[in-house]
């Protein structure tokens, strides 16, 4: 077990009065897994994440990372913990007086590297990330992307075993959080690092997340397997954030038009693969028209959804549904013309 | 004619007066920036929710800075005439005149220093603290960078006002150009003399002030 939290709880006290940011939260993360958390604004994801390296000191509760108690540790000892513990920023946090090495080298300095060490690290980090020619520039002069990039050479200059990434892509455009989310999953897989990662954005949490997490008022309300949860929701928050993926609206005029039966199929795992329509087709004497459909492949497994208006005889359309629900987990009858 | 006569013969104690005024605001200067820098990082450093937090401490490092500068300068001048005498040795001079003017400059500087800190970007020092650096390398590798453009704006602020407070050096006898030209130009109704110094004072302040944005360009990495 690569992190534990037991019971976090984190009050803040404002002017104001007190406001929970994070509720009783436990969660366990394997060691090599990259574990998401996604929730709307104010649900606590930022409170949460930044209690595992104690940015933030939790009211209560404890924090496990790699066998160690970061709560009960003198300050000394927790410095020496967060060397093991790389972040990355929404904003970077680049320190602007400072060339892109030189940011990168405060992280050695921080761990006591020897002077002469710290360039042949600096350079081997640089060409990692990919930003070997811009290494005596300021961060002024990079892009959103490439001073992500300098966060994550900062973030992994010591060779942490967790990295916490807070909302690491959302100031990036599309293409950019692309490529920063796949170098996160190189350094995953290549260096075995764990990745805890919070986000707004399922895309993210479908793109690279082995686990999942999704919070709500400063609870996690629902925990899995990427796959499981994207198959299978279990609470209404989870739906909405699925769905944000793999729902889409079908226009008024075909509701309009339907003759038939209109079903909503989802296919899981190999299911997807396998022809489940063609064996309907030959199987029954019913006639299939799909209106809309869409695969997505999360962790490389397929899931489909389909929109299907049947038409034939009724008995026929039933046996034919009937079959279709056995083959496949989840079968909708979104709307019936008869 | 009579006019330029009177100006060169004036010009040994023009020229003395000068370097006076140089003398004492380099003095005050370097004492304000050793003494004040440290005061007014740990100003910021120990406030809420900082990595050095410590209310006791940043109150009364707060109070004392406060007192001190709202003591109008002159009285301050006075009152520290004993303590001048104790480090300078005498009560007269541009020397006994640095104490006051340095005593004042500390407190003026560490709150523009702390100023500049608060104008960073909070969640780069959290970034510093989150990589498990340590307090002091937070401050020399992430604060003062990260601040220089402020402080060296400070800097020129801080010289400015002492040239315009040396000139109050010359109640206690500290010489420099602004007592010259209260002494020739109030006292002795020297129109000459008076206008020339203020003209120097001008000229002075003014190259301050465009080398200290020069300096300040040049260290602006944003
Ligand atoms: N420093 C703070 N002081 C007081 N309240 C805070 C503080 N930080 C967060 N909160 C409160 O805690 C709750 C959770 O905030 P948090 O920033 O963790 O949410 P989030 O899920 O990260 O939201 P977002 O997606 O907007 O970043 C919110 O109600 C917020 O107002
Ligand atoms: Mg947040």
């Amino acid at each position: 077990m690569m992190i534990e939290v037991k019971n976090l709880v984190k009050i803040y006290e404002t002017k104001k009065g007190t406001v929970t940011g994070v509720d009783h939260v436990s969660l366990k993360v394997e060691k090599g897994e990259i574990y998401g958390i996604v929730g709307y604004s104010g649900a606590g994801k930022s409170s949460l994440i930044r209690c595992l390296n104690l940015l933030e000191k939790p009211t209560s509760g404890e924090i496990h990372i790699d066998g160690v108690e970061l709560t009960s540790l003198s300050k000394t000892e927790l410095r020496k913990a967060r060397l093991k513990i790389g972040m990355i920023f929404q904003h970077f946090h680049l320190v602007s007086a400072k060339t892109v090495s030189e940011n990168i080298a405060f992280a050695l300095k921080a761990a006591g590297l020897p002077k002469a060490k710290i360039h042949d690290r600096v350079t081997e980090l640089l060409d990692m990330v990919g930003l070997s020619d811009k290494k005596d520039v300021y961060p002024a002069q990079l892009s959103g992307g490439q001073k992500q990039r300098v966060g994550i050479a900062r973030a992994l200059a010591n060779n942490p075993s967790v990295l916490l990434c807070d909302e690491a892509t959302s100031a990036l455009d599309p293409s950019t959080t692309k490529s920063i989310l796949s170098l996160l999953k190189k350094i995953n897989s290549e260096l075995g690092i764990t990745i805890v990662l919070i986000t707004h954005e399922m895309e993210v949490v479908k793109t690279i997340c082995d686990r999942m997490a999704v919070m709500q008022d400063g609870k996690i309300i629902e925990e899995g397997n990427v796959y499981e949860v994207f198959a299978n929701p279990k609470q209404q928050l989870t739906r909405d954030f699925v769905n944000s993926i793999l729902q889409f609206e079908l226009p008024e005029r075909l509701l309009e038009e339907r003759q038939g039966k209109l079903i909503k199929i989802y296919f899981q795992g190999e299911i997807a693969e396998q022809g489940v329509i063609s064996d309907v087709f030959q199987t029954f004497k019913v006639r299939g028209n799909i209106l809309h459909g869409k695969i997505e492949y999360i962790q490389d497994i397929p899931l489909g959804i389909f929109i299907m208006e049947v038409t034939g005889e009724q008995v026929e359309i039933d046996r034919a549904i009937a079959y279709i629900a056995a083959r496949t987990k989840n079968l909708e009858v979104i709307d019936d013309a008869a | 004619m009579m006019l330029l006569d009177n100006l060169i013969s004036m010009l040994p104690e023009l020229n003395k007066a000068f370097f006076e005024t140089i003398y004492m605001v380099g003095i005050s200067i370097l004492v304000a920036i050793i003494v004040g820098l440290p005061t007014g990082i740990l100003l910021f450093v120990t406030d809420k929710g900082l990595f050095l937090e410590n209310q006791t401490f940043k109150n009364i490092a707060g109070f004392i800075v406060n007192m001190i500068r709202s003591v109008p300068f002159i009285i301050l001048l006075i009152a520290l005439l004993p303590l001048a005498n104790l480090i300078a040795g005498t009560t007269i001079g541009p020397t006994a005149a640095s104490v006051s003017l340095s005593v004042a400059a500390i407190p003026f500087f560490a709150r523009i220093v702390e100023q500049s800190f608060r104008e960073i970007d909070k969640g780069v020092i959290e970034a510093a603290v989150a990589t498990g650096a340590t307090p002091w390398m937070i401050i020399k590798d992430v604060l003062i960078p990260e601040a220089k453009p402020g402080i060296v704006q400070g800097v020129t602020i801080t010289i400015i006002s002492l040239v315009a407070y040396s000139a109050m050096a010359g109640i206690v006898g500290g010489g420099g150009v602004g007592d010259l030209a209260i002494r020739f130009g109030y006292y002795r109704y020297d129109n000459t003399i008076m206008v020339t110094t203020v003209i120097i004072l001008i000229c002075l302040v003014q190259l301050i002030q465009f080398g200290g944005d020069r300096i300040a360009r040049v260290v602006d990495k944003r």
